[in-house]
């Protein structure tokens, strides 16, 4: 039985185009690069400011690493006792193999408060389960509360980072999407809404303010939670996370079941990592804990769902493992010169950057998501950010290995890339037909360059050559050249003038 | 087969590179970072950090501590004053307000329209210039100090310790948490970070030192 999900829901949105297809059309959008290009930079500033600050960065880097480490490997320990500690303190705890079962899960919990409305906790893992949109086929509302899952909700639209979802978009559009969409949903924008950040704001706190105070369920994801004592925790700037937690009777949170900790005390590491590399701020406005549930304090009922969905696959696989240690903090987003040039959307999926590059495919299958290996330059900037220090370019080049396996055994034709591979193979193991190559390649080179690079290249290798500048190849082999100059060639010069 | 037989059964075939007998503690988890990033002077430090995040410290000695609180009352236009149970009366000065108490408890509507709660803190963290409620005496459920849009927390010097280590090792897990930095913000718009969503808009944090001894003349 395959562990990965049937459908892979949100991972990967099915009417996505490949990353190479959809970068292209990106790339040619000015506007959206002038805008990631100076958000991304004001954030990696901020980042370096508050890391630097810290003169132990690195061994906490590698603490977080090791204890991410420790629970994967004994993750159906940790699981178990997290079980026994929630259910201790008087929540519920649900599993879910897939997206469909944590789906149907949530629904069943909802329908049978009565409420036919959820607000929500921005969440990842919802996310990625399109539990929105299951809970629209069952009748029932979710409202998203954060400000930029709002807009995007709003704007029909979908998220483009981790971090701050609507990041493509800018304050005229955020205005325009408010004041035509608003009034559909609940409390109109009010009249005369300008587009400063400010009021913006304010017209999200006004909409959301009566969703908040009548609100019987809520749905919230997890950024982590305490095998020990069964504590989960919310990490959140706006205040929506905490009355999401605290005004509804019920609180459905759905966790991917990586996010398990061993201890409370652990909890000293991730809280000085994940604000200082998210959002660059020593810490973020609000992290809220809670364990079970608390007579007379917040909701009187409280649901743990643990999903796998394509996470176990992920863990068999003892290379890319380790991307499961994410806690979902952006860095590598913001640090990484594709994403800053393409955006989040061009990765077709809710995980998206040098992590959903690496997640993404290992969570639904390399065959689903094959283009996105390949989605980096291998620079390395991300396993830098990476503040549980997840070796993101091992990862790529491993999955980029598995793409052109899988390749080769769903086709009986071999692809244009393992016939360029055999083909060098074939032409390096012989000297007699690199020489006869090299000298073919000087002649083609002289025909194709232009100002010393060969431009786009016909047949199977213009998609590789459409994005590349390749040198024109020389008009003269090294070897030749060698032959010519030392082995007394015949028209031997002096060697002052080396190639 | 229940879904949870069948994860379990997944992460223990997926684990089988995982030797039979190896524990958790066989994985090393490095401790070698530091238990504080806080100076000696922790008080001016917690002082220095929560005024980053736009919000107002104000610092007392203890016998000044009622008038200041009136006077950040006073200034921030507060009638109807949320009052947690257990909030130490002693501080309390008299005023104009309208004192609520949650012995209703409370309804969302009337802390909505509250303008303002009154809480002391469980912990306080230098470094982060963060303030923590535990729901214990004088700071009550979550809600009071989530809804009215302003909030003035009380500090005791001696709360406060350097860094985050510290104060988890001070607290209890099984008390509902709220680790608050600054009054509620965002930066989803731009990137351009705005002060105040939903969560308080307004926050003041005033830290009250232990009355220095008299001086005999």
């Amino acid at each position: 039985m395959s562990s990965r999900p049937a459908a892979p829901h949100n991972v990967v949105w099915l009417d996505a185009p490949s990353f190479p297809e959809a970068a292209r059309k990106a790339l040619a959008d000015t506007g959206l690069r002038r805008n990631l290009g100076r958000a991304t930079a004001t954030i990696r500033d901020k980042r370096l400011a508050v890391t630097g600050e810290l003169a132990d960065w690195e061994q906490l880097r590698q603490a977080g690493a090791a204890l991410k480490r420790r629970t994967l490997r004994h993750l159906d320990g940790y699981l178990v006792q997290l079980e026994e500690a929630v259910t201790r303190a008087g929540g519920t705890v649900h599993w879910a193999a897939d997206a469909a079962e944590a789906n149907r899960i949530v629904a069943g919990l909802v329908r049978a408060t009565g409420s036919t409305e959820v607000v929500k906790v921005k969440s990842m893992a919802t996310q990625e389960i399109g539990l929105n949109e299951a809970l629209a086929a069952e009748g029932i509302d979710a409202f998203e509360t954060d400000l930029a899952e709002l807009i995007v909700q709003l704007g029909d639209d979908r998220p483009s980072h981790i971090l701050v979802p609507a990041i493509h978009r800018n304050r005229a559009e955020i205005r325009e999407i408010f004041v035509r969409e608003m009034g559909r949903r609940g409390r109109p924008a009010p009249e005369g809404l300008s587009d400063d950040p400010r009021a913006l704001a304010e017209a999200a706190r006004l909409h959301l303010r009566e969703k908040f105070l009548r609100a019987r369920v809520a749905v919230s994801g997890a950024n982590f939670a305490v095998a020990a004592t069964g504590t989960v925790g919310v990490v959140e700037s706006e205040g929506n996370g905490r009355m999401c937690l605290t005004l509804p009777q019920t609180l459905i949170t759905v966790m991917g079941i990586e996010k398990v900790l061993p201890d409370f005390a652990d909890l000293e590491v991730f809280l000085q990592l994940l604000p200082r590399s998210s959002t660059g701020e020593r810490m973020n406005p609000y992290t809220s804990m809670w364990t079970g549930v608390t007579g007379g304090d917040g909701p009187q009922e409280f649901h743990l769902v643990l999903l796998d969905n394509g996470r176990t696959a992920t863990l068999r696989d003892t290379v890319g493992r380790q991307a499961l240690a994410c806690i979902r903090c952006s860095a590598c987003l913001n640090v990484c010169p594709v994403y800053e040039r393409t955006g989040g959307h061009a990765y077709g999926s809710v995980y998206p950057g040098p992590i959903g590059a690496v997640l993404t495919p290992q969570l639904v299958g390399v065959e689903h998501a094959a283009s996105l290996p390949f989605a980096s330059t291998l620079c390395g900037a991300c396993y830098e950010a990476c503040p549980v220090r997840i070796d993101i370019p091992q990862v790529l080049a491993h999955l980029r290995a598995e793409v052109v396996e899988a390749k080769r055994r769903g086709s009986a034709v071999p692809s244009a890339e393992a016939l360029a591979m055999r083909t060098a193979g074939a032409v390096l193991g012989s000297p007699g037909r690199l020489a006869l190559a090299q000298r073919a390649a000087a002649l083609g080179g002289r025909l194709l360059g232009r100002g010393g690079t060969v431009g786009a290249l016909p047949g199977p290798l213009r998609r590789w050559s459409g994005a590349r500048d390749t040198p024109a190849p020389p008009a003269e082999s090294f070897r030749s050249w060698w032959k010519r100059t030392r082995e007394g060639g015949p028209e031997k010069e002096d060697g002052h003038d080396c190639p | 087969m229940t879904a949870r037989d069948i994860v379990l059964g997944r992460i223990r075939a997926a684990l089988a590179d995982v030797p039979d007998d190896e524990s958790p503690a066989d994985v090393p988890v490095p401790r070698d970072y530091l238990r504080s990033h806080a100076g000696p002077d922790v008080v001016a430090l917690f002082a220095e950090r929560v005024a980053d995040y736009q919000a107002r410290v104000v610092r007392t000695e203890a016998s000044g501590a009622p008038a200041e609180i009136a006077r950040m009352l006073t200034e921030r236009g507060v009638t109807d004053l949320v009052v947690p149970p257990g909030f130490p009366e002693e501080l309390l000065p008299a005023g104009p307000w309208n004192r609520l108490d949650d012995h209703g408890p409370l309804g969302v509507a009337e802390l909505d329209a509250a303008d303002g709660v009154l809480s002391t803190a469980a912990v306080a963290i230098a470094v982060t210039g963060t303030i923590v409620l535990d729901a214990g005496p004088g700071q009550g459920r979550r809600a009071l100090t989530l809804l009215p849009d302003y909030h003035l927390c009380v500090v005791r010097a001696d709360q406060i310790v350097g860094d985050v280590p510290e104060a988890l090792a001070l607290l209890d897990p099984v008390r509902p948490l709220t680790f608050v930095s600054g009054p509620s913000a965002t930066s989803d718009i731009e990137l351009d970070r705005v002060e105040g969503v939903h969560g308080p808009r307004t926050l003041d944090v005033l830290v009250v030192d232990r009355d220095q001894p008299q001086e005999v003349g």
